[in-house]
């Protein structure tokens, strides 16, 4: 394995992670909503989640430009604070969390889901604030159904592709494991195209044996 | 010491309709029918669980629910203690967790006090290491009591606090129930289909039966 290889990987799984760790909150907080809470527009949210999970990566890397391109809505309120997403590792990241957010969403919601009521509403009649429930009762009695979600989540972000090279292109700097074998195919370095797909098969493979266990109990 | 407890609320589920129209003033006030005379929701409807159509529920000078005058206190803020039936003692915690989960984050002096005198009067030290899945039914009742109780709560409401016990475990824990009655003089509500449990707890009995009271007095008519 090059020093190149391993600086991909490494690069990958660490942007995975950083990745993960962006779209836990708003994913807990979606999956919790969509899980206990009926309201006008549930139907449309739930839709709206699942979106990238059903739209082709490379589209969902367009909606992103369009959003965080120097001329679109948010990119330009970014620049102003001098933040910088197109091309760089933050839209590589922005692009990982946003295609790995469905399968958060979908694992710890069915992880709320499964927590039953009573609890909770028992743990208000203790006095118990709303918050106090969520983070006492609600959160540890789901946590299987969020660390399956989480490592789902991360195990998609491992492998984007298409949103990334939209929002991220090839460059080195931004080169992900999935964007490396594709270019070093384009270009015919097979060798180290099967290295990058070793790699990255062996970290897949782990991320989801663990999401299964988690998932299953055992 | 008895508390004037108003209970005059109509809830509506389904086609079922629970209809009551009661103004007691008792230390234990029964409920007393079979199994699908609207005990349960009763009680949830003082807990806050579940919202009356119409109408007031009123504990001593605490108003917790009141449809005219926009009343309706959330359950986190009506400090009653619930006995639910199934118990619900929180999985993930131990003994100790699961009492002291409604005691607040600072134990003050009286606190502490109070939780001393529930703890020897329900006998629950031996029990405190222990996880939840680990205790018998007695066990599990006393545990949920003192949860319960914690709280330092208006009201206790018990549902069938004895049900799920065979008969030597229901006269043994009966004796405790007497205690929290006497001794802590919480004013409770009790839910029961037994006669025997009903003459031993209560001083006013409200007998219902498909959603409506049948029968309110002092104590159980003869049917």
């Amino acid at each position: 394995m090059t020093g190149d290889t391993l600086g991909i990987a490494w690069r990958t799984v660490s942007l995975a992670a950083l990745a993960t760790l962006v779209m836990l909150p708003p994913g807990i907080a979606l999956a919790w909503v969509l899980a206990r809470r009926r309201f006008p527009g549930r139907a449309m949210l739930e839709t709206l989640v699942s979106l990238p999970l059903v739209l082709p990566p490379v589209a969902t890397g367009l909606i992103l430009i369009w959003l965080f391109g120097r001329r679109g809505p948010l990119g330009g309120v970014l620049e102003g604070f001098g933040i910088e997403v197109m091309f760089t590792w933050r839209a590589v990241v922005l692009a990982m969390a946003v295609m790995g957010l469905p399968l958060l969403v979908r694992a710890t919601r069915a992880g709320f889901e499964q927590v039953d009521r009573r609890y909770e509403e028992i743990a208000a009649t203790l006095g118990a604030s709303p918050v106090r429930v969520f983070l006492t009762i609600s959160l540890p009695l789901a946590k299987r159904g969020v660390l399956a979600g989480a490592l789902l989540g991360f195990s998609r972000a491992l492998g984007e592709f298409g949103a990334t090279i939209m929002v991220a292109g090839a460059l080195p700097s931004t080169r992900t494991i999935a964007v490396a074998i594709y270019s070093y195919t384009e270009t015919g370095q097979e060798a180290a195209a099967m290295t990058m797909l070793a790699v990255s098969a062996s970290i897949a493979f782990g991320a989801l044996l663990l999401s299964n266990r988690f998932a299953t109990g055992s | 010491m008895p508390v004037p407890i108003t209970l005059d609320f109509s809830l509506r589920q389904g086609d079922f309709t629970l209809e009551i129209h009661e103004q007691v003033e008792a230390r234990v006030v029964a409920l007393f029918g079979p199994s699908g005379s609207g005990k349960t929701s009763v009680l949830e409807s003082i807990a806050g669980l579940r919202s009356p159509d119409r109408g007031v529920i009123r504990i001593g000078s605490r108003t917790l629910y009141d449809v005219e005058g926009g009343v309706d206190v959330p359950p986190h803020e009506r400090n009653v203690g619930y006995v639910p039936q199934d118990l619900a003692l929180f999985p993930h915690m131990n003994v100790t967790r699961n009492i002291l989960y409604g005691a607040g984050s600072t134990p003050d002096v009286g606190r502490a006090a109070a939780l001393e005198q529930i703890l020897s009067l329900l006998e629950l030290r031996p029990l405190l290491e222990r996880g939840v899945s680990d205790l018998s039914g007695g066990e599990r009742q006393r545990v949920a009591i003192a949860r319960a109780l914690t709280t330092s709560p208006l009201l206790l409401l018990l549902d069938e606090p004895l049900t799920a016990l065979d008969s030597g475990l229901r006269a043994r824990i009966l004796p405790y129930l007497e205690r929290i009655r006497d001794e802590l003089a919480t004013p409770m509500v009790y839910v029961s289909h037994d006669e025997a449990e009903v003459c031993a707890m209560a001083d006013w009995v409200v007998e219902l039966e498909l959603g409506r009271a049948t029968r309110s007095g002092p104590r159980l008519g003869d049917s």
